[in-house]
């Protein structure tokens, strides 16, 4: 079965799960997802650059409620999810959090991951892109 | 701006914010309010110069000319999201100050279904995927945005039941209210949570009614009200680069401020005043956590400094620095084209003395209006009594 990007153009890679951003190259602000001109210094000399699938989670909240479409929620049902920003040190972007929200704080380390949203018409496995808590290992290491 | 024309408020009205039947049309109660208004300032329709209508779902306000009467003024229609009534407000008094017209008419209707607003991808400039996976959800943003500003400055959640207790207990004193029920804030923080830290009676909710203003030059102001309100400034302002705004998918790690910070600051600045000469203010308290951040980004209050205000009852009709008198965006809901306007209405009904049970006290001469909506914008009025 095949895994696809919920959006193409959002992702370097998906093995492993990269975020597609892109870099003033006048400013080095750096957008995501990836534009043709710069919302800071108004240039349009963008390059393409791929975001850091690490970093801290900024704010959070959980989704109690179904939203109302465009949502689509999954085929078995809607269920509470958590959604945050995550600051990955030269941009923080909005995503999906998988995981219990129970143990959500500011500040704390956040990984890249993909989460599955629904299935494509040929049967393929639309993802997109979500942070996980990092949880240490028994081991200490990450 | 000395030589600015000035323009004063003669007249307001409105129809009560709830919810209607459902044959009761939007521009219909837009019509109702223009007549309230018309009434309050003792003109006809006949005698507008010239008209703005705001409206985010409800239909074209120009539309509203063939009940009104086909006098063939000009009539300018606005769609500026939640900002949209201060943005009608400046455009009309802006055609006074340019000399078009003398009197002006100012209205703002909307009658939305039940539930959080759902947007359009594709009018806020983003692909389907925001939407469709879950994000691009206002109340995600009220509460995000919130949390962050409470984590920031050392803020407690209590302080977002303070708020809408009060805005509550506002609401129990205004019989144009919609929600008119006390909740104590034992009763606002154990109810269904919407989105953390916020809770159901936290969020205001969409809903339907209008709001109309009629704007005079200042010079024909005395003519026609016994105690007119000046409109010493009205200022509207977008977003720039680093504010947290939202439908963002992304923010730089640099921090801006946000179009309410800028939209406030040029308010006092045109109208020779300052954040603390105000006497009565009405903020766009979508939920508690944005009536507490936009204390501070209007200037009434330093960040953080709102724990102790509430604390000590000062944004209370009976404190310092009353806020939302009318009990606001959480006891009215949101009619997203009146809002402005009602905040408007119940500046001067304060500044003339005509608040009725919620009348604050001190015989208030400067008030504040503060609207803020997506995707980034902001519109602040600056209203004096004509001593000021």
């Amino acid at each position: 079965m095949t895994t696809v990007g919920v959006e193409p153009g959002l992702f370097a890679s998906l093995e492993p799960p990269r975020l597609a951003g892109s870099r003033c190259a006048r400013c080095a602000t750096v957008t995501f997802p990836a534009q043709r001109g710069c919302p800071k210094c108004a240039a349009s000399d963008m390059v393409p650059v791929e975001l850091a699938d690490h970093g801290t989670l900024w704010t959070w909240t959980v989704q109690a409620f179904e939203p109302k479409a465009p949502y689509r929620a999954p085929a078995t049902g809607f269920e509470p999810y958590a959604v945050g920003y995550v600051d990955l040190g030269d941009v923080i972007v909005e995503a999906r959090l998988t995981g219990d929200p129970a143990g959500l704080e500011i500040g704390m380390p956040m990984s890249l991951t993909l989460l599955p949203v629904w299935d494509g018409v040929d049967g393929s496995t639309v993802v997109t892109y979500a942070f996980a808590a990092e949880v240490a290992s028994p081991g200490g290491a990450r | 701006m000395s030589n600015a024309t000035a323009v004063s408020i003669v007249g307001v009205g409105a129809h009560p914010f709830g919810r209607h039947a459902p044959e009761l049309t939007g521009m219909s109660m837009g019509a109702d309010a223009i007549g309230a208004a018309l009434a309050d300032a003792g003109l006809s329709w006949s005698d507008m110069d010239y008209a703005v209508g705001g409206s985010n779902v409800s239909g074209k306000p120009d539309t509203l000319v063939g009940q009104l009467g086909l006098t063939g003024i000009p009539f300018v229609n606005v769609r500026n999201g939640c900002a949209t009534g201060g943005v009608a407000l400046a455009t009309a008094a802006n055609a006074i100050r340019a000399g078009e017209a003398e009197v002006a008419l100012v209205v703002g209707f909307d009658k939305h279904p039940r539930g959080a607003f759902a947007a359009s991808p594709a009018d806020y400039g983003h692909q389907d995927w925001y939407a469709e996976t879950g994000l691009m959800i206002t109340t995600q943003f009220f509460a995000m945005k919130g949390r962050r500003y409470l984590h920031e400055h050392g803020l407690k959640d209590q302080v977002l039941a303070q708020v809408a207790a009060k805005a509550f207990r506002n609401g129990a004193l205004n019989p144009d209210a919609w929600r008119r029920t006390e909740l104590s804030e034992e009763e606002i923080m154990a109810a269904r949570v919407i989105n953390p830290p916020l809770t159901q009676y936290m969020f205001c909710s969409p809903s339907e009614g209008a709001a109309a203003v009629v704007l005079a030059r200042s010079d024909r102001a005395a003519d026609l009200c016994e105690r007119p309100v000046r409109l010493a400034a009205v200022t509207k302002r977008t977003r720039r680069f680093g504010s947290f705004e939202v439908f963002a998918p992304w923010l730089p790690p640099e921090a801006g401020v946000s179009p309410s910070v800028d939209a406030a600051q040029a308010a006092f600045e045109r109208a020779g005043l300052i954040a603390s000469d105000v006497q009565v203010a009405q903020l766009q308290d979508t939920d508690s956590a944005a009536e507490i951040y936009h204390m501070a980004e209007t200037g009434l209050c330093g960040h953080g400094e709102q724990q102790q205000l509430l604390d000590l009852g000062e944004t209370a009709p009976t404190g310092r620095l009353p806020i939302n008198t009318d009990g606001g965006c959480l006891a009215n809901g949101e009619p997203v084209g009146a809002s402005g306007l009602r905040q408007v209405r119940e500046v001067v009904l304060q500044l003339q003395g005509r608040a009725g049970a919620r009348q604050v006290g001190g015989s208030p001469r400067v008030g504040f209006t503060h609207v803020y909506g997506a995707p980034g914008i902001s519109a602040c009025t600056v209203l004096t009594t004509t001593e000021v």
